[in-house]
């Protein structure tokens, strides 16, 4: 059972605002999700290594070069707030 | 040339460099086309006309000055909104991502432009792939074009719908857990996902890393491979693409491939929640692949059952992560009125986030979350690998599997849009293919009482293409929708 307060929590990990409404909805069906979910403690899995993707984990390499790929206006013109060539934001912090 | 719509990729490329018919002829009769249908299925979320008018002059060009022309010259396409082309919208149909003009190119797409593909537009999606209906796009309600009133499928509903509604002979979509074979199924066209690591996945924005592939549609298994041919290959920028050689898909396709080889009916996905209707056509696909001189055993896959509740905290998982950059500052969406930071965050990404979104990340979160990460995300990883071990068991025994691509036909719109849980379990079939990395293609094979098609899900071993799309070949030269269209689009 997923609570109020752990939806709460959740959403402020995720950075998301709810409403009320949308809180008392995702208790009730996240609950439900993870009631479906917990059908996986059946399966034993003691020594299994955990899988992170599906092909053979190599690192890849490559040399440390420094690129002009993309021009920066170009780049900045998805922004929703630029000025001077960079992104703005509101004030963080005092 | 009105009939010019009707054509394969192949016959429109032919003719074209037979100079039978000219590119802008061409793009000129599809773009009839979805003038005429569009309005009743709602496949596209733009039309790039600009586009695909320099690009046909381009190509009338070459072709008056007796260039040597590709196998897929003149060929128009429609792409994905979460696929990346230059100067145009890559919204994954999600508010967020509304004015978002894609300032680069994907490795694909990029790719077909190059081999003369033609684009046509790109085609609406579940908001950034999470859905099996593309009911969750923050624009519009694409149909089903066998039936208005039911769902194209999801997540790359557009795509599905646009190759069955005759707006272009192929299509690009993505796949994370079905969302290029499901739609296909849905739509009665043909839907490959390719191996994790065939095709470069750089310009595909990402849902679930370590399981979305970009896949084709089109409306025969030749077409198919016609697409994958020209996508396929290692590239740099995607470090998860394969460095291995990409096989002639096109010129070696073979009838005869599959005489002799052994298939796997996947015994689990024949019994829970299977429509009677759907499992009496994979039973005649059965015999269709008996016929063709395979033999058909029954295979059992045990931790299959597993594979729904694996995926949605994997993906999830995945996602949370990858949706944490879209946070009101580099790109996209920003809410207005906020005067300090993460007001700006959590305002942005509520107003910017459909429900689906929102609730996927929620569960990503929290099974990510200090206390939960070992009950949930480790313990998902660890039956992940035990679903892939089924897989390599076996196909220690048959060379390829089959089984339903979905385990009903298309449902209705709105019907399960309240219930989370019935619309994941739609998945059911294909994800087990995804958790594995593996390719499975979707395929006709029938119709319900109702009229609207049934898929046959073919799966293969990683890298294993070549002989799913023969036997998929092999298959559809015995059963394929043929003359039947979708009423009302053409």
């Amino acid at each position: 059972m997923i609570t109020k307060e752990q939806v709460e929590h959740v959403a402020k990990l995720a950075r998301l605002s709810l409403t009320e409404e949308e809180k008392e909805l995702y208790s009730k069906q996240l609950s439900e999700i993870l009631d479906y979910i917990d059908q996986l403690n059946e399966v034993k899995t003691e020594g299994i290594e955990p899988m992170t993707q599906p092909i053979p984990t190599v690192n890849v390499m490559r040399e440390d070069i420094v690129k002009k790929q993309y021009n920066r206006d170009e780049m900045l013109k998805n922004a929703p707030h630029e000025e001077y060539g960079f992104f703005r934001v509101p004030k963080i912090g005092e | 040339m009105t009939d010019i719509i009707k054509k394969s990729a192949k016959e429109i490329n032919q003719l074209f460099l037979k100079k039978e018919v000219s590119a802008k002829e061409i793009v000129d009769s599809f773009y009839k086309q979805i003038e005429k249908v569009e309005p009743k299925i709602d496949a596209l979320t733009s039309i790039t006309k600009d586009l695909a008018y320099k690009q046909a002059e381009n190509l009338d060009k070459k072709i008056a000055g007796n260039e040597k022309l590709s196998s897929i010259a003149g060929v128009p396409i429609i792409i994905k909104e979460v696929i990346c082309v230059q100067g145009y919208p890559a919204t994954c149909s999600s508010k967020i991502l509304e004015n978002f003009i894609a300032p680069y190119e994907s490795t694909v797409t990029a790719k077909l432009w190059e081999a003369g593909a033609i684009c046509l537009g790109k085609s609406n999606m579940d908001e950034f792939a999470m859905g099996s209906s593309t009911e969750n796009s923050a624009f519009k309600k694409t149909k089903n074009p066998w039936n208005l009133k039911a769902v194209p499928g999801g997540s790359s509903g557009g795509s599905a719908a646009s190759v069955s509604a005759f707006e272009a002979p192929v299509s690009l979509g993505s796949d994370t857990g079905g969302s290029v074979r499901q739609p296909a199924s849905f739509c009665g066209v043909v839907g490959l996902k390719p191996t994790y690591g065939r095709v470069s996945r750089f310009g595909l924005i990402a849902f679930a890393s370590s399981l979305d592939q970009i896949g084709p549609f089109a409306r025969n298994v030749y077409d198919t491979a016609l697409v994958l041919q020209h996508i396929s290959g290692y590239e740099p920028r995607d470090s998860t693409s394969l460095k291995v050689d990409v096989p002639d898909y096109i010129n070696k396709l073979n009838l005869n491939a599959i005489k002799g080889k052994i298939i796997g009916l996947i015994k689990e996905l024949m019994t829970e929640g299977l429509d009677s209707e759907v499992k009496a056509q994979i039973e005649k696909s059965v015999k269709i692949f008996k016929d063709l001189g395979a033999e058909v055993i029954e295979i059992s896959l045990p931790n299959v059952k597993y594979a729904v509740p694996v995926y949605y905290i994997i993906a999830t998982a995945e996602a949370s992560a990858n949706l944490a950059r879209y946070d009101g500052v580099k790109y996209g969406y920003r809410a207005g009125d906020t005067k300090e930071i993460l007001s700006m965050y959590t305002k942005t990404r509520k107003e910017g986030f459909g429900a689906e979104v929102k609730r996927r990340i929620m569960l990503g979160t929290y099974a990510l979350s200090s206390g939960y990460y070992d009950a949930y995300y480790k313990k998902a990883q660890q039956v992940r690998k035990l679903v892939t071990q089924d897989f390599l068991n076996s196909f220690e025994e048959v060379d390829l599997l089959i089984s339903p691509t979905c385990p009903t036909t298309a449902f209705e719109i709105g019907s399960k849009v309240d219930d989370p849980l019935a619309m994941y379990l739609n998945d059911i079939a294909t994800i087990p293919a995804s958790l594995a990395g593996l390719p499975g293609i979707s395929l006709p094979c029938g119709f319900d009482k109702g009229g609207l098609p049934i898929g046959l899900q073919i799966i293969a071993p990683a890298l294993g293409e070549e002989l799913l799309l023969d036997a998929a070949y092999a298959f559809e030269k015995v059963y394929a929708i043929g003359d039947k269209v979708p009423q009302g689009v053409i």
